[in-house]
């Protein structure tokens, strides 16, 4: 019998079973990614996933370290949260690339799972973007709902294997997108969006857009799951979404030609998918209650700040990304308070002072 | 989940209480030898009276105290001294530690008590010290000197006498089946308390799922002003005297501070008994009850035995073991410490000897930190475990300090939650104990360089002295010879 340190009862959680946990929170709204947009999207999730865990195992060879890590499921759940961000009919070395860079640069650079300063699916995405702005920018439609016909599964894999495929007749642009560009041809805001954007078709994720982003519903769905599960706290993805709700109501009541509203900004993009999947993500983001807070509703500025005035038309990578820099920061400046101490960590005064009694000793 | 106040943070471990709790306290069989260490309680070791060969009566002082904070040692049976000297402890590390062995006569024959008068009429400092001399420790596992807290006690002013029947360990249930079984003694003994420390009122608290202990001392408490029945939330670490004492009170015990300076002193039911026991019939501490349970043991129950028996003893008397255990716990499964073998004694503050299937305790291995925080929201101290863990892991015990160590109950709630399995509460002892192990290096030197000092002004002294001597004589000297004719 090893003598062993106390405590020697468990919950039985498992850092395996959280990322389960994430994996299956992710199925809905994967599946309805698949269904909009047929066999290309399949395709390219599962070389995504499979590069993901295929870097992830040279890496741990590499480092000497055992490879049987692999198995916490972390490098799959990187792996599918980059395809879920991708155009669903990207080509593979889109995916594959992104999972290369995030897994070796963004993690097992760093030194491994829990380790990375920064969210590497984030990373991934980010770089793609800057690097291959027209690939990461092709969006499709929705097929079963523009009335498009399946390519079937060979046509598919031509079309995510093959990068000469012409796929013209497919595309469409993002809500996002469309305002983006409307807007610089002077147009106003509630003209461009009374054509293009219905918003319950954006909450059931009947538009053109990455994966698995499309479809709000099933991101919550997913959400309400994590949260059930205790997998995530509210405190971010509230936050976020606040922040973002209260910035953008503010910004059409001042500026009503221009500006998109709350429910634009809610339901587009993939402002619910990075709110509950990504910005939640344990490793990249701080531990106390305010600091959660804080760092949603910065998530939330850069993103409404990115989306108005920048140069791309969604910023939840960005955003993300220049949180996970802030983290150290937020972590150290926002300490829960200690039992016993004051915020500052004094401790907190005495209410008894010692008094004098004499117990009936001769003094 | 929000939550205003009381404790905040943690845990919910399976209780596993229901197998020990239905059965009544039996009383163990008399063992051959009693083995009884001269450190059962925090503090000095006691010192030895007895040499071997004496012969010894049930109940007589063996060892006394060493120090201000230190418990005597009494024969917890009749029989004859076999031998004074190093035993193996029941400490995870299997060390020796020193304690006298009595082979028991089998006549368990007492010495003669020296009865008390009606303690309410005795003054409080003299009740403290037949405490002390009854060897009580605190029985819920903590070992400090219960007159030691006592005395402090009495120099405060105490609002409150909290006697704590939260019972939050898993699988143990002394207490339970103390309070169910003898509630009278235990509000005997609390009102003794009060009357030491001229406390205002009692509260006794017990967590809810103990509702027959609640039914039970709530009756025996009733023809007694002052005295409340307070039912806590069934969560771990309840039983923790910071926690509970936020819970029943609202207020927090200061950082470096005792319970004393927000005018409560909490003692655990056990310690309540027996305190009530020597204070009425001079009993001094030579008895206790031991919840032996866990899945390899037969018939999980409560057993009422003599001091120093070996764990084995105990387990016999509970029908022996099923099945060979995975872990040997002394104590719960949340703070208990891994028992080297089943000859080791039954000491003072052993709440509960466990024998642990497989499937009952975590074997997972470490793997890294996700940083997932759930750590954080169980700590019920607020402080960063997965910080202090990380700091502990590179010897930065300032970092770990700042992190929260020094705060720390080691409670274990943040390992238990720990998806990665990681053995915070291990970083921490060892950061802990390091701490110590600097602390008293440091003190050493500066005694070392004090002595030093000390013997180089000596030195000093003596050549000034002998210079001054040798220029005395001179000077003696040449007037002498300037006087001679």
């Amino acid at each position: 019998m090893t003598p062993r340190s106390s405590p020697h009862a468990h919950a039985g959680s498992s850092v395996n079973r959280i990322m389960l946990d994430v994996c299956l929170a992710l199925i809905p709204c994967t599946s309805v990614g698949f269904y909009l947009f047929g066999w290309p999207a399949a395709y390219l999730w599962l070389v995504t996933c499979a590069a993901a865990v295929a870097t992830e195992i040279v890496c741990l060879q590499l480092r000497g370290r055992p490879v049987n890590t692999v198995l916490d499921g972390s490098a799959l759940l990187t792996g599918w949260l980059i395809a879920l961000t991708l155009p669903p009919w990207a080509p593979w070395w889109i995916g594959v690339g992104g999972s290369l860079f995030a897994i070796a640069i963004g993690k097992q650079l760093y030194g491994g799972v829990g380790m990375n300063l920064f969210n590497p699916a984030m990373l991934a995405r980010v770089g793609l973007l800057i690097a291959f702005p027209l690939q990461m920018t092709t969006w499709i439609q929705p097929l079963p709902l523009a009335g498009l016909t399946y390519p079937d599964a060979l046509e598919g894999l031509r079309i995510t294997f093959e990068p000469a495929t012409r796929i013209d007749g497919y595309t469409g642009a993002t809500a996002l997108g469309e305002l983006k560009t409307a807007l610089t041809l002077k147009q106003t805001a509630p003209d461009i969006l009374a054509e293009h954007f219905v918003w319950w078709q954006s909450l059931f994720g009947l538009h053109a857009g990455s994966l698995g982003e499309t479809s709000e519903l099933l991101v919550l769905l997913g959400a309400a799951w994590l949260l059930w599960r205790r997998i995530i706290s509210w405190e971010i993805p509230v936050a976020l979404l606040l922040t973002l709700a209260m910035l953008a109501t503010v910004a059409s009541i001042v500026n009503p030609l221009q500006q998109a509203g709350p429910l634009f900004h809610l339901t587009s993009g993939g402002v619910l998918l990075g709110a509950f999947f990504i910005a939640t993500d344990p490793v990249t983001s701080p531990i106390s209650r305010t600091a959660k807070l804080l760092f949603g509703a910065g998530c939330a500025v850069v993103i409404f700040v990115v989306r108005v005035w920048g140069g791309f038309p969604e910023a939840v990578g960005f955003a993300v990304l220049f949180m996970n820099a802030l983290t150290p920061l937020l972590d150290t400046a926002f300490k829960p308070r200690v039992y016993g101490r004051t915020h500052r960590g004094k401790p907190l005064p005495v209410t008894h002072a010692k008094v004098v009694v004499n117990h009936g000793r001769k003094s | 989940m929000l939550k205003w106040s009381g404790v905040k943070g943690g845990v919910h471990p399976d209780t596993h209480k229901d197998r020990s709790a239905a059965l009544k306290i039996v009383q163990a069989s008399l063992p051959d030898c009693v083995i009884l260490p001269l450190r059962q309680h925090a503090g000095a070791d006691a010192i030895p009276l007895v040499k071997p060969g004496d012969s010894v009566l049930k109940g007589q002082l063996i060892a006394a105290a060493g120090t201000e904070v230190s418990a005597p040692v009494h024969a917890s049976t009749s029989g004859r001294v076999r031998k004074i000297g190093p035993v193996q402890a029941p400490h995870p590390s299997g060390l020796a530690a020193d304690a006298i062995v009595i082979e028991s006569d089998g006549d368990d024959r007492w010495i003669d008590l020296d009865m008390p008068d009606d303690p309410f009429s005795q003054a409080p400092m003299e009740l403290a010290e037949r405490v002390a001399r009854a060897g009580i420790v605190g029985m819920g596992g903590a070992i400090f000197p219960a007159a030691v807290k006592l005395k402090q006690g009495a120099r405060h002013e105490i609002k409150t006498v909290l006697v704590n029947g939260s019972e939050c360990e898993p699988y143990l249930t002394t207490d339970d089946r103390l309070m169910r079984e003898r509630a009278e003694q235990i509000v005997d003994g609390a009102r003794l308390i009060q009357h030491i420390l001229r406390a205002y009122r009692i509260v006794i608290a017990i967590e809810d799922n103990k509702s027959e202990a609640i039914a039970a001392m709530r009756a025996a408490a009733e023809p007694f002003g002052a005295i409340e029945v307070e039912v806590t939330p069934t969560l771990y670490p309840m039983g923790s005297a910071k926690q509970l004492i936020q819970e029943i009170t609202g207020h927090e015990v200061p950082a470096e501070g005792r319970s004393t300076s927000v005018g409560v002193l909490v003692h655990n039911v056990g310690t309540v008994y027996a305190i009530q026991q020597a204070l009425r019939f001079g009993r001094p501490l030579i008895s206790r009850v031991v919840t032996v349970a866990g899945g390899c043991i037969k018939s999980p129950r409560n057993v009422e035995t003599v001091i120093g028996a070996p764990v084995q003893h105990l387990i016999d008397a509970c029908g022996g073991l099923t099945d060979e255990p995975a872990q040997l716990l002394l104590g719960g499964p949340m703070m208990g410490v891994t028992l080297p073998s089943t000859q080791v004694p039954v000491i003072k503050g052993a709440t509960g000897v466990l024998a642990l299937q497989r499937r009952e305790v975590s074997r997972a291995t470490e793997s890294p930190c996700i940083r997932c925080a759930r750590c954080v929201q169980a700590c019920p101290m607020g402080l960063l475990p997965l910080e202090m863990a990380r700091r502990a892991k590179v010897d930065d015990l300032d970092g770990a300090d700042a992190a929260g160590l020094k705060d720390c109950i080691l409670c274990g709630s943040c390992a238990y939650v720990c998806p990665s399995h990681i053995p915070l509460v291990q970083y921490f002892q060892y950061a802990m104990g390091e701490q110590d192990a600097r602390k008293n290096a440091a003190r050493k030197n500066d005694y070392t360089r004090m002595l030093m000092d000390a013997r180089n002004a000596r030195l000093e002294k003596e050549v000034a002295a002998k210079a001054a001597a040798k220029a005395a004589k001179k000077s003696r000297a040449s007037s002498t010879s300037e006087s001679a004719p």
